[in-house]
């Protein structure tokens, strides 16, 4: 016979078949076979063979099989009886200890959802812009110099409008897009009467098709009209409703007219487009706006961003090393000269970078948010070790409990291997149960640690990776938790145990002692981290700002409409008692958007740069804001010659290193050479980040019609509610056509701090859940001892130990312990987090007492957790504990 | 009556265990069943728990045959109907016909 069945259906029938029928089934299989292959063909005759087999899957046989099996076989690992006999035990021993059960699944479930949502965040963190199909082919266009004076090398973000067309033009092989991108800004959406305040970005066109947008409404060419403008899916919603926002008027800040010529949908949070609301097109900003207009051609305004898609055969090292020579080989020839100087090159920023590595150093993306994902992932995994520690210390410590039954187990037949499958098994059990806690509470949590670090993260309970990467998370966490008890249990020698002569020697706790010692390094080190992130906090917002930031409000004034009226308007709120003072200024005392360079002074040196922020303001802006004149004196309308006049910051004063500032010049170095005579120092302000040095600043004065921010030092008798509403009312009446919006100064002012005390928030939370963790584990443990100490402390008390001696010495195990953590964990902790704080440049010291209030809050949480346990032990009465036996 | 119950499907195995007479093993029970019921389907695996329900229910008695060259040398299982078989099939026939019997227009086709 050359027409066999196939030879794995045969295997695959011998499995299920019962023993005692396989002969004569598969007999009659291929007999049948043998018969059909004649009838209908070979081919066929497979076919049917298959599903012949497929039908004789069925529970008869199985049952029949199993039944045999069970009937006859010694000893089988996966007998039905034997496995339920282990879930028998295991919940009894469950339910029996309920105590170590709730220590074991609430604390296993704890460290599990804390690793659950560290992970989430991390997952987000990383997936952040890879929405975008271009992800890998997307990059931003910077530049890099080398200061010759000190060989600092710095990048810049901002390009002059021209290089993008002179890359478009030339470098058209290696780019898919060059993209010109304007900053994005709060803009007011006027909708008939109606405003509407959004978020949204000028590009040029190519947009819609460099991030892959996904038109609900229009096409991908709905931004080839420079005219046109695309909204996000909710903000159409939420301005047009239902009605069909196609080719709708909107005014932009009451100064742009577009028209809606697409709907796409919303990117996600986590992207470079989250929270920008509409597109429009760069062309119609520059046609439309004389500044930007103005800087079509100039290569000396470097004011914009450059977006870029390399081609999609190009990678992106390939696209780098051509565009590297771009000032030698293509900037105009005025550039060629001062690039050798400073060895500037134009670099790609890919966009996996933009967000994790945001910060850069020597001009380069260097570091960013991915310390954040480095460190919280180590704390979550180190929270959830944490865990695993008390489920394998308390089951080590009540191994000598369930010796007997190992014993007992092993005299009556069992192997080792049986064994180690019954206590992984229990550990699979408490891990499942604990795993369905976990979600509970990451269910229960989930919105409230979202809105800690601002977020927007789902359970993503359909996402296969998500289920994968749950499965594997059980699996590591029942055989991390299960495998050393599971081993060290079954190795007991039955004999010795039932004759009740084992002694768990000095070494057998020697394991849990370590795993002690390493919970408590963890979560001193924790402990210190929480404190050092506050304390620099503390510092930073305890810092001298040099000026008043209470009542401050500042009014930005984009509409031009409040150009006529700003001085009525200032006038009107002097008059009727609102404000104390009012001043205007070009932008807001908390930001610095103007940098200009080219100076010169007496005794520069020619090499030394010269750039300064430059605040443009009127006279009354230092008495509203109150900073604190130094040497000589305000700007003052009394004083005709003051827009040739003025004022540096003591920054500025000590790089300039003039003797006597006062009456020295700093003139231009600019075609227009003009000269302004310092007329005062004031002290530093504090402007930008509050962990940096104050930049070098200038303040001029310029007339009020070009300045666009309204500071209001608001009357401190009325409260600021009425004030606020007096000020709209006012502003209602003199510009009817622009929304009100203000800033607290106060406010715009913490908000720096945000992200530092989400970092610190998010620490102290996790801090403290790891000690709460270490503390129930020790808390089981410590009752465990005090529990196998029975006997001893009724002894000792028989024979006139006082409650003090028990409590000391069922104590002083678990102190030493931590006293040695603690001298593991300082200089750990020292060690990261100076290196954390030195990131800041102003940045408070870890001074020892950090280490002292760490240790002793540590000291104490344990004395404590164990003393309830010892004191409870103690108090027993010796008659009760030796009477028993 | 304390009889077992016999299935549709396990009256047509035993009737053709005793049409088969002495021959009746998986296949050819199949094949004869297959043969006269206008093709329908018979797979092989319901004949057999048919037959080892009807074994167990004590209406066949079987015995392994021996060695043959065909099949790779595998041995069959006759099936052969018991009297109580027997006497099962003849019940329910005489119950079947009493019941025709009983139609009171015997002649509706």
């Amino acid at each position: 016979m050359q027409n066999k069945p196939p030879a794995w259906l045969d295997a695959l029938v011998k499995r299920f078949l019962p023993s005692e029928l396989y002969e004569e089934l598969l007999g009659d299989l291929h007999e049948q076979f043998a018969f059909q292959a004649e009838e209908i063909g070979v081919q066929k005759a497979r076919w049917m063979y298959f599903f012949e087999v497929i039908r004789f899957c069925r529970p008869y046989f199985l049952k029949r099989r199993f039944r045999a099996d069970s009937k006859y076989s010694t000893s089988y690992t996966y007998s039905p009886a034997m496995i339920r006999n282990y879930f028998k035990i295991a919940f009894r021993n469950l339910l029996k200890h309920k105590g170590y059960s709730f220590i074991n699944i609430f604390g296993l479930a704890t460290g599990m959802a804390v690793a659950m949502l560290i992970g989430l965040w991390v997952w987000d963190e990383l997936s952040f812009n890879k929405n975008f199909k271009n992800y890998d082919h997307i990059a931003q266009v910077y530049n890099h110099v080398t200061e010759p004076l000190d060989q600092k090398q710095v990048e810049g973000s901002s390009q002059p409008q021209p290089m993008a067309k002179v890359l478009r033009e030339k470098y058209g092989h290696i780019f898919k897009h060059v993209l010109l991108v304007h900053w994005d800004g709060e803009t007011t959406l006027s909708v008939g009467n109606e405003n509407h305040i959004r978020k949204g970005q000028f590009f040029e066109n190519g947009v819609i098709d460099m991030f892959s947008l996904k038109m609900l409404k229009g096409s991908k060419e709905s931004l080839n009209d420079p005219q046109g403008m695309i909204l996000s899916e909710s903000a159409a919603k939420s301005i047009f409703g239902d009605k069909d926002p196609i080719g709708e008027a909107i005014k932009l800040d009451n100064k742009f007219y577009c028209k809606v010529s697409g709907v796409y949908e919303d990117a996600p949070q986590n992207s470079t487009l989250g929270g920008i609301h509409f597109i429009g097109n760069f062309e119609y900003l520059r046609n439309n706006e004389k500044w930007v207009k103005g800087s079509e051609e100039n290569w000396n305004n470097s004011s914009q961003r450059i977006f870029i898609q390399t081609a999609d055969k190009v990678t992106m090292e390939q696209a780098n090393a051509a565009v590297r020579d771009f000032y030698l080989k293509d900037a105009p020839d005025s550039f060629k000269e001062p690039a050798k100087k400073y060895k500037a090159t134009l670099y790609l920023n890919p966009m996996k970078n933009w967000y994790l590595y945001s910060e850069f150093k020597d001009g380069y993306p260097a570091t960013g948010r991915i310390t954040f994902v480095w460190l919280f992932s180590i704390v979550g995994v180190f929270v959830l070790l944490l865990a695993c520690i008390n489920f394998m210390n308390l089951s080590t410590a009540r191994s000598e409990k369930r010796a007997k039954e190992v014993g007992i187990r092993k005299a009556v037949g069992s192997v080792k291997s049986q064994l180690v499958n019954q206590f992984l098994g229990e550990s699979f059990l408490v891990v499942g149960l604990a795993f369905i806690v976990m979600l509970g509470i990451v269910g229960a949590s989930i919105g409230w640690f979202n809105e800690l670090a601002d977020k927007k993260i789902n359970i993503p309970f359909t996402n296969p990776y998500f289920l994968g990467i749950s499965f594997a998370f059980l699996t590591i966490t029942a055989l991390l938790s299960g495998f050393y008890p599971a081993f060290y249990l079954s190795s007991f020698e039955p004999v010795k145990v039932l004759k009740g002569t084992i002694r768990l020697g000095k070494y057998a706790s020697l394991p849990r002692k370590v795993l002690v010692i390493v919970q408590f390094t963890v979560s001193v080190v924790l402990i210190i981290g929480t404190i050092v992130v506050y304390q620099q906090i503390q510092y930073a917002q305890n810092r001298p700002v040099g000026y008043d930031r209470s009542s401050l409000v500042r009014i930005s004034m984009d509409d031009p409409n409040f150009e006529n009226s700003k001085l009525v308007m200032k006038d009107n709120l002097l008059r009727n008692g609102v404000a104390t003072n009012i001043a205007f200024s070009n932008m807001p005392v908390t930001s610095i958007w103007d940098n200009w360079g080219g100076f010169d002074w007496k005794g520069k040196n020619p090499e030394a740069q010269s750039y300064f922020s430059v605040t443009q303001l009127d006279e009354d802006f230092g008495n509203t804001i109150q900073w604190k004149v130094k040497q000589g004196r305000n700007f003052s309308k009394e004083f005709g010659m003051d827009t040739a006049a003025v004022i540096i910051n003591e920054s500025a004063a000590k790089y300039l290193a003039l003797k006597n500032p006062i009456g020295e010049y700093i003139t231009s170095t600019g075609d227009n050479k003009r000269r302004w005579q310092i007329i005062g120092v004031i002290e530093d302000l504090v402007a930008e980040s509050p962990y940096e040095p104050v930049k070098m600043g200038l303040y001029m004065l310029r007339n009020v019609r070009s300045l666009g921010q309204m500071q209001i030092k608001i009357n401190p008798n009325l409260p600021i509610s009425e004030a606020l509403a007096k000020i709209e009312a006012t502003q209602k009446k003199l510009v009817p056509s622009a929304p009100f919006r203000y800033f607290f100064v106060d406010e715009e002012y913490s908000k720096k701090f945000t992200s530092e005390q989400r970092i610190g928030k998010l620490a102290f939370l996790f801090a403290i859940l790891a000690i709460a963790i270490s503390c129930l584990g020790l808390f089981g443990l410590a009752s465990f001892i005090a529990e196998q100490r029975t006997k001893e402390i009724g002894i000792r008390k028989v024979l006139g130990a006082s409650i003090t001696n028990l409590w000391g010495l069922l104590s002083k195990e678990f102190v030493l312990l931590v006293v040695i953590s603690l001298f593991i964990a300082s200089p750990v902790a020292y060690y990261f987090m100076n290196n954390w704080i030195q990131k800041y440049s102003y940045h408070t010291a870890i001074s020892w007492w950090i280490f002292v209030a760490a240790g002793a809050g540590a000291l104490i949480i344990t004395l404590l957790t164990v003393s309830f346990q010892a004191i409870k032990a103690a108090l027993v009465n010796p008659v009760k504990s030796l009477k028993s036996e | 009556m304390g009889r077992s119950y016999l299935g549709e499907f396990e009256e047509l195995v035993l009737l053709t265990v005793a049409v088969l007479e002495g021959t009746a093993y998986g296949v050819t029970i199949a094949a004869e069943l297959k043969q006269r019921m206008n093709n329908r389907l018979i797979s092989l695996s319901g004949v057999h728990i048919a037959l080892y329900r009807l074994e167990e229910k004590g209406f066949v008695v079987s015995e392994l045959g021996g060695a043959t060259s065909e099949r790779g040398g595998r041995r069959k299982r006759f099936f052969r109907i018991t009297a109580l078989g027997k006497r099962t099939l003849a019940e329910m026939r005489q119950v079947r016909n009493e019941l025709w019997d009983a139609i009171p227009n015997p002649s509706f086709s």
